[in-house]
């Protein structure tokens, strides 16, 4: 990672942690608590879609087996939180594997035709199988998040922790995508043939970083049961998989800041719009249009554009994608 | 032919035995075989659809024969996919560079040493200091390469920007960045004026004089007289002929197939 993202994550982290000094209104920590949530699971899809040419439609899915998982094994079995997470964790990683394999194989996009049916089926099983899951009615009665004796009840001590963990997330993605690793993903996501005749094991890449995308959402699935302590299915539809595509679209694909950027813009303009009632959709679906029309690439990339076209002479194209910085 | 080559004392570095590959009802190669001996130019000509591309992309596993094998170093390789055998120490350039337009000069040298390098998602996520060492050593290869191709003052320049010439150098660098035994170069000078067309040629040689050994396809008749010490001729998928490139001017199949029109 250059030196420039080590000094933009400082800055971020340094506004992150003192806006709580400044926030009083609990409702405000709560949906920031949410969209740090949602930046995990927007890396993560942005590690597939930028960087392995991928797409995914069923992160909700992932999400939700995060969250019901931790919520089953902790609340029914009596699994200890920190062992449930990691459980959890795995089998989303496991089945995000086992997707990957047979799809992954196929050239195109398959994996978007199997995660939205794998999506829709993981919805129907929380409706269906009641005993375990609860139902439509949804699962209550999750333990709070807790690590050794403290118990984060407030939704200001969720916030230190989602954002810390978030944070980290953003700063570990960051070290990948500037690594040996990152620079094989880059080249696949952008010529397949070429990488594999370059040595670098298309397939194996593709399904690894899917399941470290579906691992991360799996976590923020399981910080999110433990927060608000209870879950229903309406939470991991499949709306909220086209959600997070379009946080990634919009932030900008392959652009991780992009990601923090499009994640939080989309998770706080809804509120932002509660004032104006009726018309929010509406404000809310002229900006992702605008968006859409006037970058393309994504809000972040476009508008970094914007200011790199007076500093360098550099032609457009080497705007297209973020080109990976050079470590200090 | 073939028994020629290995009666000259050398072992084979490739063999392909009866390779055969359709699309569809067409027969690119057609009971393809030959060998080629180490630390040689061995230049693959013959005109359009001969199948010399086809052939490249069926050494490189980017197609799989439908029929006979290939073998490097008597071990057969038909089966293995394009990233195995890069592994193995085949490396290509493209008849259109294809180059990773999102990255840097250097980034798509780095990318080049996939095969002799380690690192995983683990230590690329947490950086520790074998994987900074590691990183350090690509880097300075990779810089080392750029210098013996001339692209060292554009190193950070996107490959977009770069010139044809400086292009083909540039995937001949990354192909080069994996330390490969075998590197096969399609068609490297298309595109190329004169004097473009010779440095390259030079700089083949010089690849040669270093002990690469070379795959070379290329429709320059000039340069592939100049450079290469043992052609191969195609015609529809077939080999009708191969030998030293003055032998190759005199025989009349060969010329009256390619050289002649």
């Amino acid at each position: 990672m250059g030196n420039k993202n080590k000094i933009f994550l400082l800055i971020y982290a340094l506004i992150i942690f003192t806006l709580p000094a400044i926030l009083q209104n609990n409702y405000h920590l709560m949906v920031l608590n949410v969209a740090a949530l949602n930046i995990m699971v927007v890396i993560g899809l942005n590690l597939l879609m930028g960087y392995a040419g991928q797409i995914s439609l069923g992160h909700a899915a992932f999400f939700g087996l995060g969250a019901y998982l931790s919520a089953i094994f902790t609340a029914t079995h009596g699994v200890p939180l920190w062992l449930a997470m990691p459980l959890a964790m795995a089998i989303a990683g496991i089945v995000a594997y086992l997707i990957a394999i047979p799809t992954l194989k196929l050239e195109g996009h398959y994996l978007v035709m199997a995660t939205l049916g794998f999506n829709i089926i993981i919805y129907i099983v929380m409706i269906q199988f009641d005993a375990v899951t609860g139902g439509p009615s949804g699962f209550a009665g999750i333990p709070r998040m807790q690590i050794g004796g403290l118990i984060f009840a407030s939704d200001r001590q969720i916030y230190y922790l989602f954002w810390a963990i978030s944070i980290a997330v953003l700063f570990f993605s960051l070290n990948l995508i500037h690594s040996r690793v990152g620079r094989a993903m880059a080249a696949l996501s952008h010529n397949e043939i070429a990488a594999g005749c370059a040595g670098v094991d298309t397939e194996g890449y593709k399904a690894k970083i899917f399941v470290i995308s579906a691992v991360l959402a799996s976590l923020a699935g399981s910080l999110y049961a433990h927060y608000i302590t209870f879950i229903s299915p309406g939470t991991f539809s499949f709306f909220y998989s086209i959600q997070v595509v379009t946080m990634v679209l919009v932030g900008g694909r392959g652009s991780l800041w992009g990601s923090v950027f499009g994640a939080l813009l989309l998770t706080l303009l809804p509120e932002a719009l509660h004032a104006v009632q009726e018309y929010s959709v509406l404000i809310y679906g002229l900006i992702l249009m605008v968006v859409l029309v006037f970058f393309p690439r994504g809000l972040f990339p476009g508008i970094g554009g914007l200011f790199a076209k007076r500093r360098t002479v550099l032609p457009p194209d080497s705007r297209e994608r973020p080109a990976l910085e050079k470590r200090a | 032919m073939m028994l020629e080559v290995t009666l000259q004392g050398k072992q084979t570095i490739l063999e392909t035995r009866e390779v055969t590959l359709r699309f569809g009802g067409l027969e690119a190669l057609n009971g393809l075989s030959f060998s080629v001996t180490p630390h040689q130019i061995v230049s693959i000509i013959g005109p359009n659809g001969a199948g010399k591309t086809t052939l490249l992309n069926a050494i490189t596993g980017v197609y799989s024969p439908h029929g006979g094998e290939i073998f490097f170093h008597g071990a057969p390789i038909s089966r293995l996919k394009p990233f195995q055998i890069a592994a193995l120490g085949i490396n290509r350039t493209f008849q259109q560079a294809q180059l990773f337009s999102n990255m840097s000069v250097l980034q798509n040298v780095m990318v080049g040493m996939h095969p002799k390098t380690k690192a995983g998602f683990l230590s690329g996520a947490l950086h520790p200091p074998g994987e900074r060492i590691e990183e350090k050593k690509i880097r300075e290869r990779a810089e080392r390469l750029l210098a013996f191709f001339g692209l060292l003052p554009k190193a950070d320049w996107t490959p977009g920007h770069l010139s044809i010439a400086e292009q083909k150098r540039l995937e001949i660098s990354r192909a080069m960045a994996s330390e490969p035994e075998l590197l096969l170069l399609d068609e490297p000078v298309a595109g190329l004026n004169i004097r473009e067309t010779e440095a390259l040629g030079d700089l083949i040689i010089r690849l040669k004089e270093q002990g690469q050994t070379i795959i070379l396809v290329e429709h320059n008749m000039h340069l592939v007289m100049g450079i290469s010490d043992w052609l191969i001729v195609l015609h529809h998928g077939s080999k009708i002929g191969e030998g030293r490139p003055e032998e190759m001017q005199k025989d009349s199949q060969v010329v009256e197939a390619y050289l002649g029109r």
